[in-house]
């Protein structure tokens, strides 16, 4: 699509960006894999049980993490204006903020959730489904998450507000990638719980765009 | 190209309040118009809606090419500019980056934004951070995309408001050369523009004096 390619080439390199980007979400995401065991306990044989549970949450609260500048910035500062006025519908412009927002955040951080896994002392055979699950969740956490900042748009404390609009729609994507860990690593059928998270994932690539083109030009009005 | 502008029997209103109605408007190749009235009176929506980013409460706002009428969204897809009262730049990027995407996005090339950048007197500037640039600067920028990127018609918000007395000459220039090609722009002033207007008041009549 005319445009597209352009202003995904710019979200990733403000996604990128100084200081912030992959570097904080990765940071985040081992300060949180850390915090939880001390609160859950020490035992070995507990921690290896509920390691890939932990990595695949903190997957989600590192998610939160700047969804914020998402829209909320470039409605600051006039550039929402300017993409308004582009080759590309806001519907495309939200997906390539997403896409972008996955790319720089997501995807490091579903490469680095094994490691997470590994080191509470999970399976290694768990690994390949966790990265699959964090791969394709990060996707649904990304597009819903767009959906808050974009629903937010406009109001003081637009951060928490994010919060408190998205995780509740990160519910069934954290309670269906759980089912399917769950499941591999006792041994139990697991493809229905990654199946559900696909679909779940799928729905909202398909569906977000339109509700955040619909909050922009609400905003903007 | 687009050609004409045509607003008729136009209603703004925001919240409760009706910032002005039953407002008539044709703008034409070649010409420029300047909204007049107090601060609040509207300049700024009717801006926006002609843009189409504000939804009118009344009347049309209509494009036509010398073929024929143009669809809204095309219109404003790639017949127009708005610059409002931010200029949409963000800090952490270069001036370079900033200008190039912004010409690439409104469907200019590569070329015509360093054109307009020497047009601007700001290769000195283009390395630099966005955050680094004064307000004249970071106004020269975004002017420079209305240069960089062939859009008939110019929605301009108090542009001259962060200039310099040279810099207000030099873009005086600017529009009467895009006048001269068939532009047209519709502006938001305090004072007077360098360049040949028609003045368009805009408000309620005597109201909230």
């Amino acid at each position: 699509m005319k445009g597209f390619g352009i202003l995904l080439r710019r979200e990733l390199a403000l996604a990128w960006g100084k200081g912030g980007g992959p570097l904080l979400a990765l940071t985040f995401y081992a300060c949180v894999v850390v915090l939880l065991p001390m609160a859950s306990g020490r035992a070995p044989e507990r921690l290896a049980a509920i390691a890939p549970g932990i990595a695949w949450l903190a997957l989600a609260l590192a998610a939160l993490l700047s969804l914020e500048r998402l829209f909320e910035r470039d409605y600051e500062d006039g550039t929402l204006d300017l993409l308004a006025l582009g080759p590309a519908p806001l519907e495309a412009v939200a997906v390539a903020k997403c896409l972008a927002q996955w790319l720089a955040t997501g995807a490091p951080l579903a490469l680095a959730a094994p490691i997470a896994a590994l080191m509470l002392g999970a399976d290694l055979k768990v690994m390949p489904l966790l990265v699959l699950c964090a791969l394709a969740g990060g996707l649904a956490f990304a597009f819903l998450g767009g959906l808050g900042a974009a629903l937010a748009l406009g109001s003081k404390r637009g951060g928490l507000l994010v919060a408190v609009i998205v995780l509740p729609l990160f519910a069934p994507p954290v309670i269906f990638g759980a089912g399917a860990l769950d499941g591999y690593s006792a041994g139990l059928p697991w493809t229905g719980g990654l199946l559900l998270l696909l679909a779940y994932c799928v729905g909202a690539i398909a569906l977000s765009p339109l509700a955040m083109g619909a909050a922009c030009r609400n905003a903007l009005d | 190209m687009l050609r004409v502008v045509l607003i008729k029997e136009l209603a703004i209103t925001r919240g409760e309040r009706t910032l002005f109605s039953r407002l008539d408007l044709t703008l034409r190749a070649g010409e420029a118009a300047v909204l007049m009235g107090r601060n609040g009176a509207g300049k700024t929506s009717l801006l926006r809606a002609v843009a189409g980013l504000l939804r009118p409460a009344e009347g049309t706002i209509a494009f036509e090419s010398e073929t024929g009428p143009i669809e809204a969204d095309t219109a404003r897809a790639e017949h127009l500019h708005l610059l409002g009262h931010q200029d949409g730049l963000k800090s952490s990027r270069t001036a370079w980056e900033e200008l190039r995407f912004q010409t690439l996005w409104t469907g200019g090339t590569e070329d015509n934004a360093r054109a307009a950048a020497k047009r601007f007197d700001l290769n000195r500037l283009l390395d630099l951070e966005v955050r680094r640039l004064s307000a004249g600067q970071r106004r020269r920028l975004a002017l420079a995309r209305l240069a960089a990127s062939p859009r008939a018609l110019w929605l301009l918000d108090e542009p001259m408001a962060p200039l310099d007395a040279g810099q207000r000459a030099a873009f005086g220039q600017v529009m009467a050369e895009h006048l001269a090609g068939g532009g047209m722009i519709l502006a938001s002033v305090h004072d007077p523009l360098p360049i040949p207007t028609r003045s368009v008041p805009i408000g309620m009549e005597g109201a909230g004096r």
